[in-house]
């Protein structure tokens, strides 16, 4: 047994010791950071989901109804179309709850207040989609009331009740008995995805429509700008320019414009687009050139880094063959630049999908009860008042009744979905087009 | 004086304050393989790339002196450089096919020369070029397969076959085999023998031996300046400048 200069490899010197208890303890310290970010978003998610899945599912009361030609004709010719429609749909509930003793000494305006103030509405918009209607009586599924939405997702219950001038215990005892006879139900909620924004008392009827609408066409503005000038100007920039202080001047200020804060862009667009451009104010289009701004310098910065990491041999492949600049950059540079500069046009367009302060600065916080006339075919495109999705939570997420809490909540998951696929989509298309060499 | 397919007339070379090349005089005969050989930073892959303008892709450097090929100035303003590449053709390095197939590789300098007018005689010239490049055996059944699907070898071969579709007259190669293995190294060889035929072919190297073997001509760069040039034989057996002896015998360098 001889020992050499270095001791016995089989224990340990005091060095190493020291080494593998401070390589032990930096592990810690990353999974630890790990953990905690992890549970942050766990706690993020469940949160949102707890409050917010709710909002996908929504309760519906149905009952036969039944209207001659000449009430609809009379509905028609009078002053409040949706009043003289909420009559005939209260003839038809208190016909059904006589037949089936379901009322018993409930007060009949409880009664009616079980049906939201969107139901004249919607069974107008039914009428006038189906004449066939007249004279037949049919099923009709009418939103419930909000309280009583909020009674089967344990929002409100009996104590509540008794404290709250919306909603009286009666009404959800008679809500029992409905549900006991199977005409209240609980369905998918597409009129979430559908409807434009209600007002305070009709948290039922609110929905994203127009909000959905609103970011697709801003998302159409920003791509179609933001992504022929951004790829213009990083291709020029990264291939062209020489490189002396005003393109130095030109890059720093760049990354400059990239952390500039976006509430920024929001004053920007409101001196240059709203104020001396004369736009309209909350409309998609300002809303999209505001984002297209925010946008750019993302979409420059990640468009210049994957036109970098493409290895310069294959320009001087390109140039030794004798293909003029512009074609070593469009034949070869681009093509395989190309999965880099998709992924960070998505990522640039998810970030602006989910931004909110510059579009609360040009107005489009705006209540939009209707579908912009702009959605509709013979109005001028992107010109009128709309909302986004953002904006949307931000709205709902300011007023007083808790079901806006839950509609603000299925907004977010609304809005995480899309950001969802887009980020999906990003690595999926970088994965596809990704050459190796 | 007019058997010179490119005479270089008192070229310097600056990277900014940087002197690369000092006042270098060189003539390059049609039809041979020159090699350019020296000690690692002595400029002569520059000087190499003086002569395809690709020192024009780089904004500091500055090229001063008359380089003529076949008696015209190749810094003439009248010069489109994208015109001069498709004359004298580079291979460089490191092999660098692009990400495409064997065939589009060697189609794509014809195709933007138009040198073909039809997908018939784009066949022919990738034919051709491959069969020069000795490639053609290995290559001829896989025209679809990625170039960057092929050893290093081959894609070197591949990127000589890509230089010589566009009918170049001059062919430069800047140590075309250092990122070879011997074999590979020995096919590139012997085909810088077979292009001697058709083209003027001028080879930057770090080995002496390989410049012993397929070269004609010999220029011995040192510091950025031409030491001494003459007959291959010559320059080894006999230099005349010391410096030139010293590298030889693996003094310097």
């Amino acid at each position: 047994m001889s020992t050499s200069k270095h001791g016995s490899l089989l224990t340990l010197d005091a060095r190493t010791k020291k080494r593998n208890a401070a390589e032990k303890r930096f592990r810690a310290y990353g999974l630890g950071a790990i953990v905690i970010a992890v549970a942050a978003l766990a706690m993020l998610l469940i949160s949102i989901i707890a409050n917010g899945a709710s909002s996908f599912r929504q309760t519906y009361i149905s009952f036969p109804v039944t209207i001659s030609a000449e009430e609809i004709e009379a509905a028609e010719s009078s002053l409040l179309k949706t009043g003289a429609y909420n009559k005939i749909i209260q003839t038809g509930l208190l016909a059904y709850l006589t037949e089936r003793d379901l009322l018993q000494d409930t007060p009949e305006a409880d009664a009616f207040g079980m049906i939201s103030g969107e139901a004249g509405s919607t069974f107008r918009q039914f009428i006038l989609a189906n004449p066939d209607a007249a004279g037949t009586t049919f099923q009709l599924d009418l939103l419930a009331n909000g309280r009583i939405d909020g009674y089967y997702k344990g929002r409100v219950t009996a104590e509540t009740a008794a404290l709250d001038k919306n909603v009286t215990p009666a009404q959800l005892e008679l809500a029992d008995r409905l549900a006991a006879d199977g005409a209240l139900v609980k369905q998918f909620n597409w009129d979430f995805f559908t409807n434009p924004d209600a007002s305070d008392q009709r948290p039922e009827a609110a929905g994203l429509g127009v909000a959905i609408l609103g970011s697709l066409y801003m998302m159409a503005v920003v791509l179609c700008l933001a992504l022929p000038i951004g790829v213009a100007a990083s291709i020029y920039l990264e291939e062209f320019a020489r490189k002396n202080w005003i393109t130095d001047v030109i890059e720093v200020n760049i990354a400059n414009l990239a952390a500039v804060p976006s509430i920024v862009y929001g004053i920007l667009g409101l001196a240059i687009f709203i104020n001396f451009a004369e736009f309209n104010q909350s409309s998609p289009l300002v809303g999209g050139l505001v984002l297209t701004l925010m946008t750019l310098p993302t979409i420059i910065i990640s468009t210049r880094a994957s036109l970098k990491s493409i290895p310069p041999s294959i320009r001087d492949a390109a140039l030794g063959v004798g293909a003029s600049k512009m074609q070593s950059v469009f034949h070869h540079v681009l093509p395989l630049a190309s999965p880099g500069i998709l992924t960070g046009t998505i990522i640039g367009l998810a970030q602006a999908l989910g931004e909110t302060a510059p579009l609360l600065l040009i107005g489009m916080v705006a209540f939009v009860k209707e579908y912009p006339a702009a959605y509709t075919a013979d109005a001028g495109l992107f010109g009128e008042a709309s909302t986004a999705l953002p904006v949307q939570v931000f709205n709902w997420t300011q007023r007083s009744d808790p079901a806006f809490v839950e509609r603000a909540s299925g907004a977010i998951i609304t809005l995480l979905i899309f950001l969802l696929i887009m980020n999906a989509l990003a690595i999926f298309l970088r994965k596809k087009f990704e050459r190796r060499w | 004086m007019t058997d010179y397919k490119i005479s270089a007339k008192g070229v310097q070379v600056y990277y900014g304050d940087n002197h690369a090349i000092k006042d270098v005089d060189v003539q390059i005969e049609d039809k041979t393989v020159t090699a350019f050989i020296g000690p690692s930073g002595c400029g002569k892959s520059t000087f190499l790339r003086t002569l395809n303008r690709m020192n024009d892709t780089i904004d500091i450097c500055r090229v001063v002196g008359d380089i003529r090929i076949d008696g015209e100035d190749i810094y003439d303003p009248a010069v489109d450089p994208v015109q001069l590449r498709a004359k004298v053709g580079m291979v460089f390095q490191k092999p660098n096919p692009f990400p495409k197939s064997i065939y589009d590789n060697v189609a794509y300098g014809p195709k933007i020369h138009g040198l073909a007018r039809n997908k018939a005689d784009l066949d022919e010239i990738v034919e051709k070029s491959l069969r020069k490049a000795a490639l053609w055996n290995e290559a001829k059944d896989r025209l679809d397969a990625p170039g960057t699907g092929l050893s290093g070898g081959q894609q070197q071969r591949l990127c000589i076959a890509r230089a010589i579709a566009t009918a170049p007259e001059v062919l430069l190669m800047d140590e075309p085999c250092s990122a070879l293995d011997p074999i590979a190294t020995a096919q590139v060889e012997e085909l810088i023998d077979e292009l001697r035929q058709s083209y003027s072919v001028v080879i930057v190297t770090h080995s002496m031996q390989q410049a012993a073997r397929v070269s004609q001509r010999t220029a011995f760069f040192h510091l950025g300046n031409l030491v001494e040039y003459g007959e291959t034989d010559k320059i080894f057996t006999n230099p005349e400048d010391p410096r030139t002896e010293s590298y030889i015998s693996g003094r310097i360098g």
